[in-house]
This record gives structure tokens, sequence and C-alpha cells, in this order.
């Protein structure tokens, strides 16, 4: 063997260990980038630690992400922020002064207000009120943290969905669990590591919500399909059983190994694990898409009755089969909050979708003993109006509201049992502990133990972040 | 060695570069060394973004940079640097006072401290920025390829040398790919290799013309542009509705394919339309800048959005034609680059006052009946002007009787214009018209309301007004033609007495014109139920209390485009005290398509409109067009021509002797086009009255207006001799100046960039102080001044790259060269890396002898799972994958939908055309290899294939693994190669003749579908062969260009 070749081997050797990062990093033509990634990648050629997922900045207390994306924008005032004044006041106009400046989407500003058609309870030992849309969640109210108090600048969905998952209303950014990757590597030797589901329908954000952007376009999304391969092409053509196809491959192998030592180019080496990555991927797939080995108790604790209907309880499950095989960051996108009108009837059918399974997630994570660094996240682009849309009791519905909204998290260094942030007595405005986008991202990163100032990926001459020039860690609900 | 001339100037050049190093060795350079380093340390606070600008000091110029400061310190003392603040600042240790601050985490280190230190010592000059000095070309022997020789002599440096010429048919097989973008056939590759026998240089000569000549050539370099040029079939955003722009990108293959200088490229795409006689093809070439994103959600704003798009503009340009982060200065001055907030808006201001038209684009022979059109209507009107010697004393006379019937209009300022719903949000332009651009509403209602002194208001009219930014111009949204359909209008005044709106009914409604009675089913895009009886026609159905019958004013083609005015009486004239106000509601109920996936081909809406009350008794609308009564009402010196012919062919229609004429008029106008080919998006010139200001946006939000700014130019790049308000077209000829230091560079270095993978500067994108200086500016500069001296044409700069030692190098590549030099910087070795997106799949097409060749028309849809189909917003109904052979045309033509990037382009690093890309990642991930390897198109071109190896390859297996091998490598199979490939075949034949393989399933997709194969050909050997295909098909040397 030449000192060359020996040379390849080990690269390749080195390289087989981490799927994603690597393929995106060893074609040599696509480390011509300019980047940090780059950089790294020519200091640390010689060693051992090619591509190993990267140490984070500070330790990490969350590992992995789960980040159940509620697209449509969800009701916090159906769910999650309760407001007697609001039911109190329900019917009359909003006081004038509160609407000084202020821009809805649809609606005359000066529309009645809506009080919420569903009650309110306290739960669990922290008391924290959640409404009755949501008894699974509801449960667990003690293992979550609420931030009532997110804001964001965008009021249509599609801006605003990128800025959520963007950190920006411009197209053309890297997506968080893109910026994830970059900043972490991938775990999993077999497995993409930033794993897409969808549920409902196709969201307003399309494919720029898990886009890599102008990062290294192997950090963009992998969706895993609810119909047909759950990747695509993960298939044999038909007739391509899977020897033909070990076979085809061990062919395919041997002939680019001839033409690399023909020519000496190391891209080659590359392709040729590649092609046995992929073989690989066909391989595990099978087994990460059994869902009917789970236990009945666990199907029945995330509502899963046919594992083979795509839907939300089913990405649930799929998302913590992921999360153990290493997937470093999973999205759900569930589109189907947009609830202008026929809010009282409609919500109730998306709770009932999705109420089951966000619980169990957390649930099922907790007793593996995965939640302590899986930091699980839920919620929307943007919050609804105290304001009716539409006639209040028949047609009842609920503009975009970017003042104030809830989300949710769970898991990996964040407080449980804990609300932060308060609206006001219409859950109009912020009261207190105001949260923006770029804050509540500020803190995620923070958990997964990056510095959101220093992840930085140097674009047009610029070092971009996810956080812009922007973003304060929220302390107060670190745990 | 005999001293040629030649031999003497390397001599010389050598020995300056010696020269020149000795002495780098002991000094340090302001560019190559200071710069970069105040760039990425020192700039931010100290550079010239006066905004974020710390203790007033500047570092980037320096004459700032050596001045005192208000502490007294200075800075920078030449000469001296224990007398300069910066050095004593950097050296601190002491966390108050060190410079960069710890917070700003990027230190320096000891190596960058000393080299500021001996910069000042040595007298701290400053030299302007490389990439903002004109390009200069280097003095070098005529007869030697500027390429090699530089190339060289920098080689030589380091002890390398360029590798030998690679084999001929592996350089014929690049330079189709580089060229055409498509592989050479077997035969192709023979020809060139016989005629690179005889005569290498006149053979590669001969292939570059001949591909030159090849409208694939355009093909192939219009993809690049695409790319920078955000090219997209679909709008983006939440509902990403389907475009018509192929016109756009079928007019970049052209001007490729023509090879437009590259100058004229630029001005025809930002300006063409700014042209003296601007033609069809002109207004195309605009398309360019329309191609960003469009909103169109529910509720939006449209100018946030317009904004938005107008920033898109600015970085498209800064990436394709400046080679600028311009985009940096959208919300401050640039903090690296010498780019004042106030130049971007400067730059803009130029854009802002273009319409984003919607265009008709017709065929060669429609444009030629339009022509004749025109040209018969001369005539006639010059027949005219003979036949009536004094026609121009009737002619105005005529027009003198009607302007005294002129009746007087009071047009209400509307306090309110409201779409119900709110999905859209009518705004009120300065002539107090409101145009109503955003979501495209099917049907809605809308209402507006003014406060104005209706005491004996008698009628009421309502001006449907065209407008730049509508379909066609409008006055409607109608997708189509740009016209709409009005379903009723009703009145309501309120006075101050009463809290209530009170219905105040209307009578005798007048047009300037009504189309015949039609029903909405008969339309063009039309798609309703059968049940649906809704009615289209005379002005009357506007006040007839029936919401199922509109107004509709089509005045057909070349003519339907102009305003349209309806004058309706109140029953009784108003009596009502100071104070009243007044509503005016419009219902547009005629929704032409009523499908749940109509993509909103139904909207007939109205797109700007004006409302007027009057006095005068009786009013009813003039008898001729509205354009007619304005141009009648405009003084005789400034009426334009297209008014004086509306008004003479207005007077001929009323000149009951004339009728003859008439009628030849109106039966001229018939025979104007009404199915043009297509449509595009374009710019035109906005109207006068309507001229936007642009003013700078602090922090560059949308809304938040600072100061107006006047039109100018990046003062850092060349001068120019703009007038007091430069416009779009001197914008585009400022861009692409003789003078500009950056247009031709920009362009030289994105060509090299697609031969050879990275360009000379590899940031192609930004040429700014960030840039890191290439190694071989000389070379890029010596090609920018000569790409400009022959009449930018990219031609000639692809002949100078192609037939240089350079670019015909081995791409064959030792240990050593490899250690010395991994990404192939230097270019001691020809380019190799995997090809592009749309070549991956092209070159497997056109190997399997599928690839369909028509040039141009409109985007095809590839085969898409359902479950990528399902992810959609608007999940697009609409896609019916492409029947063979549509569906194997070039990648080119693949419908791009933004929201759903197809998953081949995407997985091979095509961009989304969400943002101008100036250059892709190349990645080389499993999920490339699964595509290829598994894909539909991948398998039908892997049994094309076979089909064409067992048709075409002799009949050993032998000479048909070497044609599979020279179809997909346009190279012979080694001996060990022909053994592997045999080895599998063979022990898949056994496995298909035991029964294990489905023979029917591997040939055709399907076990039960028996392949159609010529004769001598058995379906086991087919399989065999499908297989082996497959396996050839994904090798790294057909997938790579060598």
């Amino acid at each position: 063997m030449t000192q060359l070749q020996s040379q390849h081997e080990r690269f390749c050797r080195q390289v087989t260990r981490r799927w994603f990062l690597r393929d995106c990093g060893v074609g040599l033509a696509g480390m011509a980038l300019g980047s940090l990634l780059e950089r790294d990648v020519m200091a640390s050629a010689s060693t051992q630690h090619l591509f190993a997922p990267k140490a984070p900045h500070f330790s990490p207390r969350a590992k992995r992400v789960v980040y159940l994306f509620h697209a449509g924008a969800p009701s916090q005032l159906e769910l999650f922020d309760p407001k007697p004044q609001l039911t109190k006041h329900d019917g009359q106009l909003p006081p004038a002064e509160l609407l000084e400046g202020y821009r809805s989407a649809f609606i005359d500003p000066n529309s009645e207000l809506l009080g919420a058609r569903f009650s309110f309870a306290p739960q669990g030992a922290s008391g924290i009120e959640l409404s009755e849309l949501i008894p699974q969640v509801s449960s667990i109210a003690d293992d979550l943290c609420f931030i009532r108090s997110l804001h964001t600048e965008a009021v249509n969905h599609a801006p605003a969905q990128i800025m959520m998952n963007t950190g920006s209303q411009q197209f053309g950014r890297p997506s968080f669990g893109s910026w994830t990757l970059y900043g972490l590597g991938s775990e999993s030797a077999n497995l993409p590591g930033f794993v897409v589901l969808t549920s409902a329908r196709g969201t307003s954000g399309g494919a720029s919500n898990y886009s890599s952007g102008f990062l290294p376009s192997s950090l963009t999304g992998t969706p895993f399909r609810g119909s047909g391969d759950p990747i695509l092409y993960l298939s044999n053509p038909p007739g391509f059983d899977d020897q033909l196809q070990r076979e085809s491959l061990s062919a395919l192998r041997r002939l680019n190994l001839m033409e690399h030592a023909s020519c000496g180019d190391p891209e080659i080496m590359s392709r040729i694990h590649s092609y046995e990555s992929a073989y690989r991927l066909q391989m595990a797939a099978p087994e990460l898409m059994a869902l009917e080995t789970e236990s009945r108790a666990t199907l029945n604790l995330y509502g899963v009755t046919d594992v083979n209907q795509s839907n939300y309880a089913r990405n649930c499950l799929l998302a913590r089969r992921l999360l153990e095989r290493g997937v470093r960051f999973v999205q759900l996108f569930h589109e189907a909050w947009d609830q202008h009108g026929n809010l009282t009837k409609d919500i109730q059918k998306n709770c009932e979708d999705t109420d089951r399974a966000s619980a169990a997630l957390v649930q099922d994570l907790k007793q593996r003993g995965m939640l302590e660094d899986t930091l699980v996240i839920w919620g929307g682009e943007f919050g609804r109006t105290p304001m009716v849309q539409g006639n209040p009791g028949t047609t009842d519905g609920r503009d975009h509201h970017n003042r104030c909204y809830t989300m949710w998290l769970a898991g990996g260094g964040v407080k449980s049992g804990h609300v932060h942030g308060e609206t006001d007595d219409l859950g109009f405005n912020i009261a207190r502990d105001p949260v923006h986008v770029h804050d509540l991202n500020a803190t995620l990163l923070h958990l997964l133990g990056i510095d959101h100032t220093k992840l930085t990926y140097r674009f047009q001459g610029r070092d971009f972040r996810l956080t812009d020039v922007h973003g304060n860690v929220v302390h107060e609900i670190l745990s | 060695m005999r001293f040629t001339s030649q031999n003497i100037g390397m001599l010389l050049a050598k020995l300056l570069l010696v020269v020149n190093q000795a002495v780098a060795a002991d000094t340090v350079g302001y560019l190559n060394d200071v710069q970069p380093i105040l760039a990425e340390h020192c700039f931010q606070c100290h550079g010239p973004d006066e905004a974020a600008r710390q203790a007033e000091l500047r570092l980037d110029v320096r004459d700032a940079a050596i001045a005192p400061l208000p502490s007294e310190a200075i800075a920078v003392t030449p000469g001296a640097p224990a007398e300069s603040e910066l050095m004593r600042r950097i050296a601190s240790m002491d966390d108050d006072t060190v410079m960069p601050p710890p917070h700003f985490a990027k230190p320096l280190s000891a190596d960058q401290r000393e080299t500021l230190r001996k910069w000042i010592e040595s007298g701290a000059e400053y030299q302007q920025h490389w990439g903002f000095r004109p390009p200069r070309r280097v003095a070098l022997d005529k007869k030697v390829n500027p390429i090699d020789e530089l190339i060289s002599q920098r080689l030589s440096q380091d002890g390398l040398q360029l590798s030998p010429r690679a084999a001929p048919e592996i350089l014929c097989r690049r330079i189709h790919l580089d060229l055409i973008g498509l592989p050479p056939s077997p035969a192709e590759v023979e020809r060139f290799v016989d005629a690179a026998r005889d005569n290498f240089v006149s053979a590669i000569d001969g292939e570059v013309q001949r591909l030159f000549a090849s409208p694939h050539y355009g093909e192939k370099w219009a993809r690049h542009w695409l790319d920078v040029a955000r090219y997209s079939d679909s709008n983006g955003y939440e509902k990403d509705l389907p475009r018509d722009q192929w016109a756009w990108r079928d007019w970049v293959i052209q001007a490729i394919n023509d090879d437009m200088p590259y100058d004229r490229f630029i001005i025809e795409q930002l300006a063409g339309d700014l042209l003296p006689g601007a033609t069809q093809d002109q207004v195309i070439a605009t398309g360019f800048l329309r191609n960003n994103m469009l909103n169109e959600e529910g509720a939006i704003v449209p100018e946030q959005f317009r904004m938005d798009g107008m920033f898109d503009r600015l970085d498209c340009i800064g990436k394709a034609m400046l080679g600028l982060t311009l985009q940096c200065a959208q919300c401050h001055s640039h903090k690296y680059d010498p780019i004042p907030q106030d130049e971007y808006y400067g730059i803009m201001a130029m854009l802002n006052n273009a319409d984003d038209a919607k265009t008709h684009v017709y065929s060669v022979d429609q444009l030629q009946t339009i022509r004749e059109v025109g040209e018969k209507l001369k005539q006639i009107r010059e027949s005219i002007k003979t036949a009536r010697p004094h026609w121009q004393a009737e002619l105005q006379s005529w027009v003198e009787k009607q302007v005294e019937n002129t009746i007087r209009w009071e047009i209400l300022d509307t306090y309110e214009a409201t779409w119900v719903g709110g999905s859209n949000h009518p705004e009120k332009l300065a002539d107090r018209s409101i145009v109503v651009l955003g979501h495209p509403s099917a049907a809605g209602d809308m209402y507006i309301r003014a406060e104005h002194d209706l005491d004996g208001v008698t009628g009421l009219r309502l001006e449907a007004l065209t407008h730049g930014d509508l379909p066609f111009g409008g006055p409607g949204r109608g997708m189509d033609r740009g016209t709409f359909a009005l379903s009723e209008l009703t009145v309501q005044i309120k006075t101050p007495d009463n809290d209530a709106w009170v219905d105040t009914p209307l009578k005798n409604a007048t047009a300037d014109f009504s189309s015949p009675d039609q029903l909405l089913s008969t339309l063009p895009l039309a798609h309703v139920p059968e049940e649906n009886k809704q009615k289209l026609g005379p002005v009357a159905y506007l006040i007839d209390g029936d919401i199922n019958t509109a107004w509709y004013s089509d005045r057909g083609p070349g003519r339907r485009n102009t305003d349209s005015v309806a004058v309706m009486q109140f029953v009784e004239p108003l009596r009502c005290p100071a104070g009243t106000h007044i509503q005016i509601r419009f219902a547009q109920h005629h929704n032409r398509n009523t499908q749940p996936d109509a993509l909103k081909q139904g909207v007939l809406i109205i797109g700007r409109f004006r409302v007027a009350v009057t006095r005068s008794s009786a009013p009813v609308a003039p008898p001729y067009e509205h354009a007619v009564s304005v141009a009648i009402n405009t003084p005789l010196n400034r009426r334009t021509e297209q008014q004086d012919t509306a008004i003479f062919d207005t007077w001929v229609r009323h000149t009951p002797e004339l009728k003859g004429h008439h009628d030849k008029i109106e039966k001229t106008w018939s025979k104007y086009p009404d199915n043009p080919k297509t449509s595009v998006l374009s710019l035109s010139k906005r109207e006068q009255n309507v001229r936007r200001k642009t003013y700078l946006l602090d922090r560059g939000v949308w809304d938040q207006p600072k100061y107006e700014v006047r039109p100018k130019f990046l003062s850092v790049l060349h001068i120019n001799d703009p007038s007091d308000e430069p416009d779009r077209l001197q914008l585009a000829r400022w861009l692409v100046d003789a003078r500009s230091p950056l247009a031709a560079r920009v362009q030289v270095n994105r060509v090299w960039q697609a031969l050879f993978g990275m360009g000379l500067v590899e940031t192609s994108e930004d040429f700014g102080t960030r840039a890191a200086q290439s190694e071989y500016l000389p070379l890029l500069d010596s090609l920018a001044v000569e790409f400009m001296e022959h009449n930018w044409s990219q031609q000639w700069l692809l002949s100078k790259i192609v037939s240089s030692k350079v670019y015909q190098q081995s791409s064959q590549v030792g240990s050593a060269l490899l250690n010395q030099d991994p990404q192939n910087r230097r270019l001691a070795r020809g380019p190799r890396f995997r090809v592009e997106a749309e070549i991956v799949r092209d070159l497997a097409l056109s190997a399997a002898g599928l690839l369909h060749t028509e040039v141009g028309g409109p985007s095809f849809f590839p085969p898409v799972p359902e479950s990528v189909i399902n992810y959609n917003f608007t999940v697009p109904k609409y896609w019916e994958p492409a029947p063979a052979p549509t569906r194997y045309r070039r990648s080119l033509y693949m419908f791009r939908k933004r929201t759903m990037p197809d998953p081949v382009m995407s997985t091979f690093d095509a961009p989304s055309g969400d943002t101008s890309c100036a250059r892709r990642t190349r990645s080389n991930t499993p999920l490339g290899a699964l595509t290829t390897l598994n894909e539909p198109i991948f398998i039908e071109a892997a049994r094309g294939l076979a089909l064409r190896v067992l048709a075409e390859g002799g009949d050993t297996e032998q000479t048909r693994i070497d044609y599979l091998f020279r179809l997909c490598t346009s190279r012979s199979a080694t001996v060990e190669e022909q053994e592997e490939l045999l080895r599998l075949l063979v022990d898949q034949r056994q496995r298909l003749a035991e029964g294990w393989l489905s023979i029917n399933e591997i040939a055709t997709g399907n076990a039960d579908q028996i392949p159609e194969l010529p004769e001598a050909t058995t379906p086991q050997d087919f399989a065999a062969w499908v297989i082996a295909s497959r396996v050839v098909l994904n090798l790294d040397a057909t997938l790579s260009k060598n």
C-alpha cells in the first residue's frame, strides 16, 4: 500500500465514524467555503478528530433537541395564558389607548374583545393554570417551563416562521437546526443529524424553515416522509434486492478505488464513503421505522393507533426513536393553527391531535432518562389577538398578534413547573419579562453549551449569527 | 539557452519577483498584511460606519488614523510605533484599555502585533484596497497565453510546475462539460482524438468553435447566471404560486448564445425598457430584477414586501455585478467597506421608480402582425387626412364642442379604504386614487369613505385606472389580461345627526365602454360549476341590485388595458348638511375559477380606481374613451402623440361621413393577436405622477424613514458623470462602465469559478476589504482588462482559458502535490470535481440517449414523490409529471418551485432561488448517493443506457463494457475495470437465470411487464446490462468533470 493510499484509508476510517458532517465537509471541493468549517478541517486534517462532534463553548445542559413547531400560530389565550379580565370584558371594545400604533393583520383592531370559551385550572404542585383543552400537557405541568412573554416583529406567517427558525424575516439564513449541527456536529453513525417530520399540511415558510441557508447544504434538515420512503429514494429500484444492491455497491467501490489509484483525487474516497453510508442508512432505516416493535403501553401513551398512519402522534414517537439513535436535532412541523374563524371548534380538534403525544414525548423521554439532556420546545410563530375576528359566537376567530405569545420548554437545563413572563390583563401586551425570538434562540443555544455570540459563520464578509446582533440569554428559566 | 525575447521577458519577470520577495521579507505590505488585520479586528468600531465608530477613531483612512484624537493621543504616528496609541493599546495587559477589547473576543496574536509595529515603523503607508483599484494588465509577451505565463511563474516559486496535458479523450469530455454541460458522444471523442493527433491547437479551437455554435452552450452558461439572478418558476412565501418567467430564462440563453457583450447583457437586464426604441426582448431582459420573491399572503401590507424585494434586488446587484456585500449597508454603513448607508439608499433611489410590471410576450409572427396593425392604422389615418384636407379644423371644432360639454367632477378625498375581512390593505395614492395590491383575492367586498360637501350632488363617477404594478397595466387584476368585473356598486351617506349609514339609490348608469353581455363561464381561465350563470357586460349591471351580474369592459386585444369610466346618477340630488360622510361599497363576486386549486386564476378584482361626484344635472359618461376625455382636456402643447391619435380616432368615429374609415380601423384592430405566447415579469418606468421618494431607513426597517436620499453611485468606486437625477439606465451603465474596477473582474472570476471549481478570488460574491487577495490577482486583472478590450466577449474569455496549458492539465495528483495544495488553489493540476446538480442528471440522460434537446419554452414538471408534493402549504395540484420525451429535457427546464426545492437538484446543491447565489457549495453525501442509485429518472437512464450498449456496443462483452464506459466517462475501460464489470454481469446473469431476481422488474420496473427489446436481445441479458449500467452511471468518474 502506498503512503497515499494508507493516508486515504486512514482518512476514510476517521470519517466513517461521523455520518453527516463528514460528508458535507470531506469533499475537498466542498471545503472551499472560506469558512470556520474549512479552517477546522484544514487545521485538523492530520489529527484523529476530523469531523468529530465539536466541543461546545461550555458544558451543555442539553445534547439534543426536539422542536415541536406548531405552525399557523396557536392561540395562547385558549391554551396557556388565562385571562379572566378578557372573559369579563367579552364583547366590549378594547381601550383606545391600547390600540395606538398597533398593527393587526386582517381585522380592524377596534374589534370586540373575545374571552376564551374554555376554562383554566391550576395544575400539579406548581399550580400553573392551563386550559381544559390540554389535559395531558396539564398533567405534566410540573415538568414544563412556560414562557408567556414571547414577542416578534413579524405579523405574517411565512416571514414569522422563518424569523422563529432562522432568526430573520429575510430568506436565505440558516435554520436553528442547521446552526446546531454546524456548532456541535452529529452523533449518529447512520442517520442524518437534523431530521424534519411534518404532519397536518405543509408550512407557510416551506423548506426555508429547515434550510441550511448559506451554511454548507448538507446541514439542511432531512425530511422524513410520512408516506413512501421515509427518506427519499431510500428503497432500491424495483427488482433490486439487498444482495444485488450490496454486490452492485461492492463493484462500484472497487471501480472507484481503481479510479482513485490512477488519479489520486481524495474526493473519490469520500464518494466511496457516501455510497457505503447510503447503504448503511438503507440497512438501518427499517429498524428505525419499526414502530410496531414499541410496547402497547408506549403506543397508547402517544396515542398511536396505527403505526403506518403518519400523523403528529406517530411523529412524536418517531422523534424519540431518532433521538435515541443519536440524531442531534429533530423538528416537527404541525401546520394547523391559523384560526381566523371557527376557533372554538377547530382548536379542540388540534388539541385532540396533539395534546396527548406532546405530553407523551416528554414523559417517555423522562422515563428513559433522556429528558435531562434533551431539550423539548413547543410553540409557533406568533400569538393571537384578544380581539375577535369574525362574529363572536358563530364564526369567532382571532387574528395574528405579535405582541405576546406563549411557548413551553422541557428538559435539558430549563426550570420545571415554572412560568416566565406575564401579559397584561387583556393579554394584549407583555407586562413583565419580555422574551424576544432572539432571546429565546440565545437561551436555547446556551442550553446546548453554545455562546450565541460566538457561533458565527463568515458569509459575504460578515460573521453571521443565529441571533443577528441581538439576543440575551434568559437566565431566569435555567435550572 | 538562446536569449529570445520571450526568454528575456521571463527572466526579467522572475528577477522582479525575486526582488519583490526580498523586499517583502523585511517589510510588511498594507494590502497583504495590515489591512486584513485591521479589517478583522478593528474596523467594526473604527471603520467606515460612522454610527458604530468609537472614540472618534477611524483606522481605515490614513488621514484620520494619524490625526490627533479628542483625547489628544495619536493612534498612528508614522515611523514611531512607540508614540502610537494603537501600539500602546494593542500591547496593553489591562482589560480596560487593551484593544481589541476582551468582550470583542478577537484578540491579536503576537505576530499580528509585530506586523502592525513594523508597518508603523516603516511609515504606516496605506494603499487603496486592491478591489477598488482599476485592474491593470501585466506586460507580457503577446505570444504567450498570460494564464500559462503568470501561473507558471508563481508555481516555480514554490518549486512546482504545470502538470502534463490531460489525455485527449479526457480533455474532450472536459471541454464539452464546461462549454455545453453535456458529455461528448463516443463518435465526437474519436473525431477529436484524431484531430488532436494531427494538430492539437486547431483541434481544440475547432471543438470550442463548434460548441459555441451549439444552442446547448447558452443553456449551460445560462444556468450559472440563473443562480446569481435567483431565477425561479414560483413566487415564494406561503402561497408560492407559479409564475411565468421562462421568457426571461430563454432571453438569457439566447443572449449567451449570441455572445452578447457582458456590458450590454447587464444594461439590458437592468434597464432594457429605458433604451431608445426598446424591443420586446429588451423588456423581457428586465425580468432579471423581478426574480425576487413575491408575498401574496392574506393581510400583508404590500409596501413591506415590496421593500423586502428592493433589498433583495440590491443584494443581487451586489453579488452579481459589483462583487460587493452591498446588503451590509441596508441597516447601517458598511462595517468593512467604505459604503455609507446613504449611498446604499442612493443606489436604491435609481431602482425605486420602476413599476413591477407584467407584460405580454408575443411570438415573432405575432409581433409582425402587431407591426402590420400599427402600419395599417397609420395608413388609414393618412388616407382620412388626404380625403379631408380640412380635417384639422373639423377636428378642432369637434374637440371644442366636447370640452364645452365636459362635466366638472369633484374627486373624493377618502379617509378610509377597507377590504372587508382584511385580506387586502388598499392604499391611497397622491392623486386620491386607491390601489389594491397584495393578496390576490378572488372575491370580496370593499368600501371607501370620505367626508365631502354633498349638498346638491347629482351623480357619481367611478374611474377604473391603469397602473404599472397591475398585470399588463390593469385596471383590473385579472392575471391573464388585467381586466376587472365589478358586481355591484352602492352608496350610503351618514349625516352628522345620524349614526347609521343610509342607502342612497342610483340610476342611469352609463360608461365609456361596456362589453357585450356574456356568461362569466365563457371567459378564458374560467372554471366554474355548470350551474353558475353569473353574467358580465353592460354598466347597468353595476347598480341593478343583482350580485350575479357585473360591469365588464374588455375592449379587446391591444386596447383593453386602458382606463374605464362609469357614471351614475342619484335618484334624487342629495340634500344633506355639511359634515355628511359618504360610503361607496364595491361588491366583487365574479370569481371565474372556483376550483379549490384555482391558483388565483379566478381573480377579476379592480386594481386601481377613483371616485368623484358632480353637481351637473343628469350627468352621463361621455360617448368615448375616458382616455379621450383626459386628452381633450389636456392643453394642446402637452398632449402626447398617443393622445392626439386617440382624439383623432374618436373624431373619426363621431363623424358620420367617415363611417367607412372607422369600420376599417375597427377591422384592423380585430387582427391584433389575442393569444400571446406567454408573459413575463418586467420593469417599466413609473409614471411621473406616482414617482416615489427614496428614504434612508432607520436600521433598514421598511417603515422607518429617516430622510430623503437622492440617487447616487458608490463613491469608493469609479466616478461617473451623473445627471442630477441618475436613473436606472445610468445605474446600469455605471455598473459596467469600462472604468469600473469590479465589473469585468467579477464576471471573469465567475467564469473561472465555473471551469476550475473555485474563482481566482475565492469569495466570488465579495471583492471588498474582507476578501483575501488572490495570489493570482495579476492574472485576474490581465484577463479583466483584455475581456473589456475584446468587447466583453465571454466566448473570447472561454477560448482564452480553454486554450491554455493550465486548463488542459491532467488532474492526476500525487501525494506530494496533494499535501502541498489539497484544494488546488495554485492550479498545478487540472480541475476535477463533481459536476453541478443539473449536469448530474443531464449527463445520465445524455449517456442513455434519452436526453430531449428541445431548447427553451415553458418549464416542465419532473416526477416528484407524492410525499414531497404534500409538504406544500398550497398543494400544487398542477404538478403533472411530464411524459417522455419532455420528461427528459435538460434540468435547466425543470420547474423550480421555491418552497419545494426539487429533491434531486437540491441534494446536489442547486440553490432554491430565494436569494442570489454566486457560489454553490459542493456536497458529497449519502443522500446524493441514494438519489443517483434509486431515483426513477436515473433508473430510466440505466435502462436506456443498457439498451444503447446492446444496440451500439458491438457483439462481445468486452466491446460492450468498453462502450458503456465511453458513453459515461468518454474513455475506454481498463483491463481491471473490464474484469470487475464482467464479474458483476456474470454473477447477476446467474441470479437472474435462477429466478432470484425478477427480470421484468429490473428491465421495466414492473414484474408483469415484458420489456420491448431489439431482436437478438434477451430480457435476461438486458436486465444484467441494466444492473451494470446503473453501476457505471454512479462511478465517480462519471459524476465528475475530470
